[in-house]
C-alpha cells in the first residue's frame, strides 16, 4: 500500500540503467564510516589469514603488492542508498590470497585497523567476486575510502567491503560483524534489498 | 515496514532548513541519533527513498520530527522542504542505526560536534538529556557557514544559558557576527583544546556533518587524546541527503 505523494513527480534514472531497488544513481563518491579514519603507514601495514587460533598467512605491504594483481570494473551499492557504477580498481584477488589454502571453515569475519569487523560466507569471497582493492580510479585509494588496501566484495552493500581491511579470520561458526550487530542485514544482497536485519 | 505518517506541523527553521513533525500511530520508538527512511511515490508508482535522521526527544505520543536541509539538486529534499503540506502522508521506515546513538543511562561527559545540518541527531540526544533529566555533562561546539544558518538557535541558546545542561560554543566557517573573537574558518587544534572536553575526562565523541568536516574533526579529536573508539561519526556526502 504505496501512498502517493502529492505533487512529487521524481527524478528517475535512464531506463538502460539498472539499479537494485530503492537504489539511486550518484557519480561521485560519498564517505560513510563510523569513526576517525585510521591512517595506516605501508611500513606498518599488514594483512593476515587467520583461522581463530593463528595465523595462517602473513603479508607485509612489500610482499602483498608483490603478489600478482588485476584490475576490475565494479557497481558500488551502499546501503544508504546510491549506487556508482562501473568504478576502476586495481587490487589482489582473495582467489589468490586463498590459493591453495586447506580449510573447512564456512565464513569470514573480515577485520579492519580502527577495529571495524563485518562477516560474511566464504564462499562470497571466492570465484573472482572479491579483492582487497589498493587503487582506485587510476590513483592510491584515499584513506576516507579505505586506504591503504580496502576489501570490495561489490556483489554485496558496501558495507561488507572492509575498509583498511587487515586480515580475515576463517570461522566454522557465522558471527555477525559492526553492522550487522547494529540492526543491518547479515548477508546484504542488494538485488534482494537486504537492508536491515529482519529482512 | 512502512508505516505512514501525517504531517502536523511544519516549520521553517532557516531559509533552506525545514521541520516536519510527524505522527505516527504505531511508531515504535526511537534512540536519539537514529535515523528514518522517507519514501516518497509518484502517481506512476515510481519511488525515491531518502535516510533522514531524527530531531526529536523519544517520546510517547507517537511523533517523529525531521529536519531537512534543501540540496539544490535534491531529488527529495526540495519537496520535503517546499512541497509538503499539512495533512499530507509521508511513508517512514525505521529507526534504523544502533551506533551514533545516545541512551539515556550514559552518564559519562558528551562532547557533541555538528557541522552545518549535522546538529539534527545532536539536537536529538541534547533534547533526550533534557527530557530524561540526565545529569550527564553536555559540550556542543557547532560549525556553521555564517549566523544564518544556525538551526534550533533559541532553543540551543535557552539550554545554553548559565545554569543549564549544555557548554555550547559556535564556530563560523564563510562569516562571523559582529565583534565575534575568531576569525571565519575550520574547526582547529587550539578551537578543540579551548571548546571540547580534555580528553582524561574520557568523553563519549560525537560528530556529525559534511564527510570533509567530519575528516578533520574527527582527526583533530584523536590528535587531542581521545582514543578513536570513543568518537562516533556520521557522514553526509554531497548527494547523500543524509542528515
Amino acid at each position: 500500500m504505496d501512498i502517493v505523494s502529492r505533487g512529487f513527480s521524481g527524478r528517475r534514472s535512464a531506463a538502460d540503467v539498472k539499479l537494485p531497488p530503492g537504489q539511486y544513481l550518484t557519480t561521485d563518491f560519498p564517505v560513510l564510516s563510523a569513526g576517525p579514519t585510521p591512517h595506516v603507514p605501508l611500513d606498518q601495514w599488514e594483512f593476515t589469514i587467520e583461522d581463530g587460533t593463528g595465523v595462517l598467512r602473513r603479508w607485509n605491504w612489500k610482499s602483498f603488492r608483490d603478489l600478482p594483481a588485476e584490475t576490475f570494473r565494479a557497481d558500488l551499492h551502499c546501503v544508504t542508498r546510491w549506487s556508482k557504477l562501473g568504478t576502476s580498481w586495481e587490487g589482489v584477488s582473495l582467489d589468490t590470497l586463498l590459493a591453495d589454502l586447506k580449510t573447512d571453515a564456512s565464513h569470514a569475519l573480515a577485520h579492519s585497523y580502527g577495529d571495524y569487523t563485518t562477516n560474511l560466507p566464504l564462499s562470497d569471497l571466492m570465484k573472482k567476486q572479491a579483492w582487497v582493492a589498493f587503487r582506485f580510479d587510476g590513483k592510491d585509494l584515499a584513506p576516507e575510502h579505505g586506504g591503504p588496501a580496502r576489501l570490495l566484495v561489490p556483489h554485496l552493500y558496501l558495507w561488507k567491503s572492509a575498509k583498511w581491511v587487515r586480515g580475515i579470520t576463517l570461522m566454522h561458526q557465522d558471527k555477525p560483524g559492526f553492522w550487522e550487530s547494529l540492526g543491518y542485514h547479515n548477508y546484504g544482497d542488494p538485488w534482494r534489498e537486504q537492508r536491515y536485519s529482519g529482512e | 515496514m512502512w508505516r505512514p505518517g501525517t504531517v502536523v506541523v511544519l516549520h521553517d527553521e532557516t531559509a533552506t532548513a525545514r521541520t516536519i513533525t510527524l505522527e505516527v500511530p504505531d511508531w515504535p520508538g526511537h534512540v536519539a541519533g537514529q535515523h528514518v527512511d522517507v519514501r516518497l511515490t509518484a502517481p506512476d508508482g515510481y519511488s525515491a527513498v531518502r535516510s533522514y535522521s531524527i530531531a526529536s526527544a523519544p517520546n510517547t505520543e507517537g511523533r517523529v520530527e525531521l529536519t531537512v536541509e534543501r540540496l539544490a539538486n535534491g531529488e527529495v529534499s526540495p519537496y520535503l522542504t517546499q512541497e509538503v503540506a499539512i495533512g499530507d502522508r509521508l511513508e517512514l521506515r525505521g529507526p534504523i542505526g544502533g551506533w551514533f546513538v545516545w541512551r539515556t543511562q550514559q552518564t559519562e561527559p558528551i562532547q557533541l560536534i555538528a557541522g552545518g545540518s549535522g546538529i539534527v541527531p545532536l539536537m536529538a540526544m541534547i533534547r533526550s538529556r533534557v527530557a530524561a533529566a540526565s545529569i550527564a555533562p553536555f559540550r556542543l561546539l557547532y560549525s556553521v557557514r555564517e549566523p544564518g544558518a544556525v538551526l534550533y538557535r533559541d532553543e540551543l541558546e535557552a539550554l545554553s544559558n548559565h545554569g543549564q545542561p549544555v557548554n555550547l560554543t559556535y564556530t563560523y566557517t564563510r562569516a562571523v557576527p559582529k565583534d565575534w573573537p575568531r576569525p571565519p574558518g575550520r574547526i582547529d587544534a587550539a578551537l578543540i583544546a579551548t571548546s571540547t572536553w580534555p580528553s582524561n575526562l574520557v568523553p563519549t565523541c560525537y560528530v556529525c556533518g559534511p564527510t570533509a568536516f567530519v575528516e578533520n574533526a574527527a582527526g583533530l579529536l584523536s590528535d587531542y587524546g581521545n582514543s578513536a573508539d570513543k568518537i562516533r561519526t556520521e557522514r553526509f556526502g554531497p548527494t547523500g541527503d543524509r542528515k
